[in-house]
């Protein structure tokens, strides 16, 4: 039997909405979070930083605390690997300063004491004499030829020679004959925007408890994204091996791409090598806002050919990106996005990767993607008001079909922008009249998918129930589609079905929860998974009756003989054969290990109506709908709130968010009270109508959802704020004072 | 850190004037335990007053509504007596922190930590509020405005504390108001508020006050925009001036929450907003 192109054609419990598994613990408070660990002989560790945005550290004077009793560790940078080189070396002088402090909260030392209380006194006895440098945290000042330069030598070879060395990183795509589009266009834009550095927003902070013993044998427990990635980070700094560091990932409460990166569990190893017990440490709101990665700050400039009749000729984009005092800000993914809703001829993009004395960006939901949106998606919007066109039908006339050339290069398979506009179109909230003074904005967004290394292992319990292991951990409802997918395949119950996320020590490599990669990768895991172990219950099956494996069949749960030849037998249920299997040849395991390919892009179709108050700038969103591309949805209500998540997070990044520095580089909003997520209250009730149009990489069609849906809020929200504001917004966030300086500003 | 959690008023008097150290008093402990938590203060002794009977009082006493130190936010805006006297006071306090931080908070809490932009002090300067504060002494009573000294300082003696704070009974005729503004719609800290407390005769204004928030070390008296007030009724060229004054008045810094021309804006398109809203419901009580 070839078990490997079977899928099931109509669903039994995919499509549905079964209880999430993780429910009552969570609404109970007894899930167990990144800070909810304890061990006997617990110290907590806590870390001191820069005050200084850009300073020499001349010496680090720990002498205070050598003869202080309660403290048990102290740690710098010479507890650390000291040969890394790479993006090693990048992590490591990351979260632990070598002989500069980059950015205001740069991390100098770290110390254990038995209480919280004592370890954070314990840092105000460490002395570090600093040489305060210049500094730059805008991105345009840092390309400058008199910025002060962060680091030489970091810019990698696609660099052109001659640049400053902040600059490190250079990105080009595109194709056509982009001078000659402008050529052809009836009407030309072109215009700079800027946006600001937002944070994740994660309302639980990072927090992790280790053990280093002197063997050199470690554990973790930790919230993060990717368990197996801190594995091999924390190996490589310490220079131990990555199988003698075990790690579990706690529940998560919010990542969003920001705990893709490791920041403390090294730092808490080291302390615990050297005090020989367990050390906790819980970052601190003001520690996250400083010193962990919010996405890059932009300056882009975006020029776009049309004709009279919508079609675009030509589109060009520079998209400068910081990303604090280290290369690899998604410069690249800005600039493959910014057009890829569009069939263009002509199309030109270019990134600059740039550093700035700010703390190392990290991926924040599709990263890169929504600033380059909301450059391009404005101009879309202007030309539809200087030549009367309809917002949709223009971004229909352009959009992107199967077999198109994509603006970063390959073609386009099956994909469903098209579907998303066609179901704006008539969707009731793009029928509704516009209330007097509310501005309505549309976007487009893109957003790519992608596999990874991903491994699962599926076990048959003698009850005939499933337990499931998976390496990636749950960061969106993932167990629950998971299961759902197991009880599918093997036709029992999805209450019958466990799903766990397995520590280091239990599966091979598993790549992080990111790139929107789960349901896609470790979801074709696990139908993989499922199909083995069918062929396993076959296998067993024609045992136990004596018949070769090709007498016998998988229908709807049982095995059963092939025909009249293979004999009379009563067909066998998993539970059937669960039951014995101890006798019949032992445990009933499904795996999967593999790099799949296949991913599926999606698009999204963003609606809103926002009314901007012109007396003090205040904006409410009054309406939202998302519409988005799913392929297939598994758990529709897990792939609702990635929808919502999304424009809830984009209408916080486009009105009120942003990291503000003194003039000393140092952050002054680092708390929620002035870092503005949205409250709820702030949020209308978001829409979301899920599209399916199958990705033909993935046996149920998935495509990736986490991420599209950060894509298009900054500019369908700037769409709809300039709208009602009668002002075009060109710089993000569009919060009250910068909204009534512009209307200001246009009025003078 | 000492802990205390005196019964009476006057072991609380004995014990807090007799400790020389720093000292917080705990009553909400909406504000001190963050500050605690964050390392911004770290006193040698806390002193609980929520186990203080007369604390917890709040009446109308001698002409006075008499709310104690430790009455929570959430009783204040659960008064339907007091809410329809005093509305603007109410929605001061009603919009301190969430639900949950006005179960804890108290409004003398709010007085007590002197922030520039505390929603609940405008409108009980406009209401021309009074304190009762005891120490060793014994007890006196001093109007709100003239307690405040600065940001984060009142002016009491090291061995005082602030046992009540006294409304008079709002006037016939007469009605407050309290508005302010954050960038979201809950949560927030005051960007600018402002609170004001009228009265009318024949549909024309015949007392007003005029107080703004956070736009200067501690509230600030519009005088001359109220006096322009009076005898109208709210006309558009009234509002018109009275807006620019405001603008004038207002002395706010320049920082994360806002500049000064954003403030100063929002100062004169509030003022109008409360004046607006508190003229409205004296018409309605008349």
């Amino acid at each position: 039997m070839a078990f490997d192109n079977v899928s099931a054609k109509s669903f039994k419990v995919v499509g549905t909405r079964p209880e999430r598994p993780d429910g009552i613990e969570k609404v109970t408070g007894q899930a167990r979070f990144g800070a909810d660990a304890y061990l006997p002989g617990m110290l907590h560790g806590a870390i001191l930083r820069s005050p200084h945005a850009h300073a020499k550290i001349l010496s680090i004077d720990i002498s205070a605390l050598e003869n202080d009793k309660s403290v048990k560790a102290v740690v710098t940078r010479n507890d650390f690997e000291c040969n890394l080189t790479g993006e090693d070396w990048n992590i490591l002088e990351n979260i632990m300063a070598g002989e500069k402090a980059l950015y205001d909260g740069h991390a100098i030392a770290a110390v254990a004491c038995s209480s919280l209380l004592e370890a954070k006194d314990a840092l105000k006895k460490i002395i570090v004499q600093y040489e305060i440098l210049p500094h730059v945290t805008d991105v345009e000042e840092a390309m400058k030829e008199n910025a002060p330069v962060i680091r030489e030598g970091s810019a990698r070879s696609s660099v052109p020679k001659g640049m400053h060395p902040n600059i490190v990183g250079y990105h080009e795509s595109g194709h056509g004959d982009v001078e000659a589009g402008f050529k052809e266009a009836d009407l030309i834009l072109e215009e700079n925007f800027r946006t600001e550095a937002a944070h994740q927003g994660y309302i639980e902070p990072h927090a992790c408890l280790a053990t280093m013993m002197p063997d050199g044998k470690g554990e973790v427990w930790c919230c993060t994204q990717g368990h197996f990635n801190v594995a091999k980070v924390c190996a490589k700094l310490l220079g131990s091996d990555a199988s003698q560091i075990r790690v579990t990932a706690s529940e998560i409460g919010g990542g969003f791409g920001g705990k893709t990166a490791v920041f403390i569990e090294p730092v808490a190893l080291a302390l615990s090598k050297k005090a020989t017990h367990p050390v906790k440490i819980v970052m601190s709101r003001n520690e996250i806002f400083r010193a962990t990665g919010p996405t890059s700050s932009t300056s882009m400039h975006v020029k776009i050919g049309m004709k009279k009749n919508g079609k675009i000729t030509a589109a060009e984009g520079t998209f400068k990106l910081q990303g604090g005092a280290f290369p690899g800000s998604p410069m690249a993914e800005s600039a493959m996005c910014a057009f890829a809703p569009y069939e263009l001829d002509n199309v030109r993009s270019v990134g600059w990767d740039v550093m700035c004395n700010r703390p190392k960006q990290a991926a924040y939901r599709a990263p890169g993607s929504p600033m380059a949106a909301f450059a391009v998606e404005s101009i879309i919007d202007e030309f539809c008001k200087r030549l009367k066109l309809d917002p949709i039908e223009v971004r229909l006339i352009n959009a992107v079909t199967e077999g198109s050339k994509s603006s970063y290069g390959p073609k386009f398979q099956r994909i469903g922008l098209v579907e998303t506009l066609e179901a704006a179109k008539s969707h009731p909230h793009y029928a509704a009249p516009i209330e007097r003074g509310v501005g309505r904005g549309i976007s487009c967004g893109f957003w790519f998918n992608f596999g990874g290394e991903t491994c699962v292992s599926l076990a048959l319990s003698e009850d005939g129930t499933a337990s499931l292991s998976v390496g990636t951990p749950d960061i969106g409802g993932s167990r629950a589609s998971m299961s759902q997918i197991v009880s599918e395949e093997l036709n029992i119950p999805y209450e019958k079905v466990r799903a766990t996320v397995a520590d280091t020590a239990t599966l091979g490599y598993n790549e992080i929860s990111h790139g929107s990669r789960v349901t896609f990768a470790t979801g074709l895991a696990t139908i993989k998974a499922a199909q083995d172990m069918k062929k396993k219950l076959c296998l067993r099956a024609a045992k136990v009756w004596g018949l070769d494996e090709e007498a016998v069949y998988w229908e709807e749960g049982y095995v059963k003989p092939a025909g009249p030849n293979a004999g009379d037998h009563e067909p066998l249920s998993i539970a059937d054969i669960a039951k014995t299997m101890g006798r019949t040849g032992g445990p009933i395991v499904g795996h999967y290990e593999a790099s799949p390919e296949g991913a599926g892009v999606s698009f999204a179709t963003h609606i809103v109506d926002a009314k901007v108050d012109k007396e003090t700038g205040f904006t409410s969103i009054e309406r939202y709908t998302v519409i988005q591309d799913a392929g297939k949805a598994i758990h529709p209500s897990y792939v609702e709130g990635q929808f919502q998540g999304g424009a809830a997070q984009g209408i916080g990044w486009a009105l009120n968010e942003e990291y503000i520095y003194d003039k000393k580089g140092i952050l002054q909003n680092a708390g929620f009270l002035d870092y503005r997520i949205p409250v709820a209250s702030d949020l209308p009730k978001i829409d979301t109508e899920i599209i399916e149009v199958p990705n033909p990489g993935h046996p149920y069609g998935v495509r990736g959802v986490g991420e599209t849906s950060i894509c298009p809020p900054l500019a369908a929200i700037a769409n709809a704020v300039s709208s009602s504001a009668g002002i075009r917004m060109k710089q993000l966030p569009m919060s009250p004072p910068k909204i009534l300086e512009a209307m200001d500003d246009n009025n003078g | 850190m000492k802990y205390e959690a005196p019964e009476t008023i006057d072991q609380a008097i004995d014990i807090y004037s007799k400790f020389n150290g720093s000292k917080k008093i705990l009553a909400g402990g909406t504000d001190v335990l963050v500050q605690l938590r964050t390392d911004i203060v770290r006193p040698e002794m806390v002193m609980n007053i929520k186990k203080i009977n007369s604390l917890h009082e709040f009446c109308i006493v001698d002409g006075y509504w008499k709310i104690g130190a430790a009455v929570s936010a959430s009783k204040i805006t659960k008064n339907t007596a007091f809410i329809s006297e005093w509305p603007g006071i109410a929605e001061g306090v009603g919009l301190i922190g969430s639900t949950q931080i006005q179960n804890r908070a108290t409004l003398v809490g709010n007085l007590s930590n002197a922030s520039p932009a505390a929603d609940g002090i405008p409108a009980l300067v406009a209401a021309n509020a009074k304190v009762e504060i005891v120490g060793q002494q014994g007890s006196r009573v001093k109007d709100v405005y003239s307690l405040i000294e600065g940001p984060g300082k009142l002016h009491l003696s090291k061995d005082e504390f602030i046992t009540h704070i006294l409304i008079p009974l709002q006037r016939d005729r007469s009605a407050d108001c309290y508005l302010r503004f954050i960038p979201r719609t809950e949560m927030d800290i005051a960007v600018v508020g402002c609170g004001v407390n009228l009265s009318v005769k024949n549909q024309s204004i015949s007392s007003a006050k005029i107080v703004l928030g956070a736009v200067g070390p501690k509230v600030i008296f519009a005088d001359e925009a109220a006096e322009l007030v009076l005898n109208s009724r709210l006309d558009k060229d009234v509002i018109l001036k009275l807006q620019r004054m405001c603008e004038e008045i207002a002395t706010p810094i320049s920082d994360k929450r806002g500049s000064i021309r954003f403030r100063r804006q929002v100062a004169g398109v509030l003022a109008k907003r409360a004046l607006q809203k508190a003229y409205a419901r004296a018409l309605e009580v008349s």
